[in-house]
């Protein structure tokens, strides 16, 4: 029970039951889904992005606990970046979840996420949301995408 | 026991005087898993091997492994003996007439897939339909969707009940339009456990010459199959899941289907006859297996059919009849937990969802108390979309599972409950 507790943080459980900006933002410049084909999940990401920076950002979708509490997470730190900053924390992140390095600085409530690392098949769950951001900003010009 | 229905006719005491020397058998059983002993209920995703399927294909490798149908020397002989032994377990083990029915693939889903290329991509044209049930394995689904890309054909699926059991006028509906070239339905779901009334819908089917096809893949292992009584035209099953190894399965077909139907795949030990002009194709059941085949793996599918015909699928499903009830009853009382699949005729497995806990989350906390389970859509998200949720968490039994083994499951579920309270 202690192990499982290093993967389900009171943290993950909080963001788990009350996830934060778990809704559709009405006017994204940016919305992307992500999909986990082993499951199912499905996460969709909204950004609204000005002058480089995330001035919003949300989430919709049913998924484990460890995606929705990701999806969360990211999105309270994602909120008021530089977009340019994405990438470098999604590397940050992926390091944390995947490898027994040493967690990097500068992650804060992410690293909370750290006990990923010892569940491998539980990693795609972790960094689904991350993916949709990713993607939804790689469809640059358009406005939103549509299904 | 008390709590259960009461089996006048099922020896509960004698079935589990019996599983010492059945779970003695399979030495994977033997190991613990973060330090708890394996509880292994993934048995519809997989079953475990018993040590004479695994001795039966390392001797073959060890002691007379050759390719098969081509070699005048002796080792070449007796694998060619071993291999085509296995062709006629199988024949007798689903009572097909002949041994010219039955054909050696990589499992239900090449099976289903040359039956959709072959049969389907030779008879059925613009306009056709094909009818499934709204409870298929995604195997028995895309093969025809893809037929129908092809031909322009139309997949048309019959709709279950909330418990899950098919509405069989909704099905015998659809086989009305006269247009229909062939029914594929799925014995036991995978998803849910519903066995299906084949035998009738193989009947509806025959009453207005629609062929048909079972994916027998989740029932070879639980009950009996006889293929003239069902008098369906094709039956597909895999190896992995009735004690065999991966990588081989069945193909049953009618010999005069099969005989009309082209090839499939071209190669090797398909013909009879090749020149530049033309080739002649191989007498069944050879003109659909080309190439070399899984040789060591058929035969350790042999092994695992003489193992199981040996224990009697009647015990098989006796037991396993008394763990479904005492798995259902035990789960039930777990407040939040719903069961997805109440059909009346129903396999040994149970697929649930605990309210507020993903799946996911089920299986990874179940796997840190030795539970392995499956979490997920179960290749059936056309199940997952009827019901509305994205996954369930399944439990499936084989005959080497025990009731100490439902009540570790009961136990650890409850500490998922404890965990996300
Ligand atoms: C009902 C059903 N059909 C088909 C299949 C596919 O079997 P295979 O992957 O062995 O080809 C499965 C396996 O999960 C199944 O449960």
């Amino acid at each position: 029970m202690n192990d499982l507790r290093d993967l389900y943080q009171e943290v993950i459980l909080d963001h788990n039951k009350r996830p934060r900006n778990f809704r559709v933002l009405p006017q994204p410049t940016h919305h992307a889904d992500g999909v986990n084909p082993l499951c199912g999940d499905r996460v969709s990401v909204f950004l609204d992005i000005e002058e480089g920076v995330i001035r919003d950002i949300s989430f919709q979708g049913a998924g484990c606990a460890i995606s929705s509490a990701s999806a969360s997470l990211m999105t309270e730190a994602l909120k008021g970046k530089p977009v340019n900053e994405i990438e470098h924390l999604f590397e940050a992140f992926h390091t944390v979840v995947t490898s027994n390095a040493e967690c990097p600085k500068g992650l804060g409530k992410l690293s909370v996420l750290a006990g990923v690392r010892d569940y491998p098949s539980r990693v795609k769950c972790a960094t689904l949301a991350w993916h949709a951001v990713r993607a939804a900003l790689e469809q640059h010009k358009q406005p939103v995408a549509t299904e | 026991m008390s709590a259960l229905p009461a089996f006048t006719n099922a020896p509960a005491e004698n079935t589990e005087l019996d599983l010492t020397g059945i779970r003695a058998d399979f030495p994977i059983l033997r190991q613990r898993i973060h330090g708890k002993p394996l509880v292994y209920l993934d048995n519809a995703a997989s079953v475990q091997k018993p040590k004479v399927v695994i001795d039966a294909i390392s001797e073959c490798y060890s002691s007379y492994y050759a390719n098969i149908h081509r070699g005048v020397h002796l080792l070449s002989e007796r694998s060619t003996m071993a291999y085509e032994r296995t062709r006629e377990k199988v024949r007798a083990f689903l009572n097909a007439a002949s041994i010219q029915e039955i054909i050696f693939t990589r499992g239900t889903t090449e099976s289903i897939n040359l039956v959709a290329s072959s049969f389907g991509g030779s008879t059925v044209k613009a306009g056709d339909e094909i009818v499934i049930t709204g409870m298929e394995h995604h195997s028995n689904i895309v093969p025809w969707q893809l037929l129908c890309e092809r031909t322009g054909a139309v997949l048309k699926a019959a709709p279950f009940t909330d418990a899950g059991e098919l509405i069989l006028e909704e099905y015998e509906r659809l086989l009305n339009s006269g247009r229909v070239k062939l029914a594929a339905f799925v014995h036991i779901s995978n998803a849910l456990g519903t066995i299906n009334p084949v035998k009738t819908m193989v009947d509806l089917a025959r009453a207005r010459s629609i062929p048909t096809l079972i994916d027998g893949a989740q029932s070879v292992a639980h009950l009996t199959v006889d293929v003239r009584d069902l008098d369906c035209d094709f039956y597909a099953f895999s190896g992995h899941k009735i004690y065999g190894p991966s990588g081989v399965g069945v193909l049953y077909g009618k010999q005069s289907l099969l005989e009309a139907m082209p090839p499939y795949q071209g190669g090797g030990d398909m013909i009879s006859l090749v020149t530049f002009e033309k080739t002649e194709y191989a007498d069944l059941p050879n003109k659909f297996e080309a190439g070399t085949p899984n040789i060591a793996g058929v035969i350790g599918l042999g092994a695992a059919l003489d193992w199981l015909s040996a224990l009697g699928l009647d015990t098989v499903a006796a037991h396993e009849r008394l763990l479904l009830d005492y798995a259902t009853a035990q789960l039930l009382e777990i407040p939040g937990l719903s069961i997805m699949g109440t059909a009346q005729q129903k396999a040994a497995l149970v697929a649930f969802t605990l309210q507020g806990i993903h799946p996911h989350d089920i299986g990874t906390i179940l796997d840190r108390e030795g539970v392995a389970i499956r979490a997920g859509h179960h290749c059936a998200q056309p199940v997952m979309q009827r019901y509305g949720v994205p996954a369930t968490a399944r439990a499936s039994f084989a005959v080497y599972n025990t009731r100490d083994e439902v009540d570790a499951l009961v136990k650890a579920l409850w500490k998922v409950k404890e965990l996300f309270a």
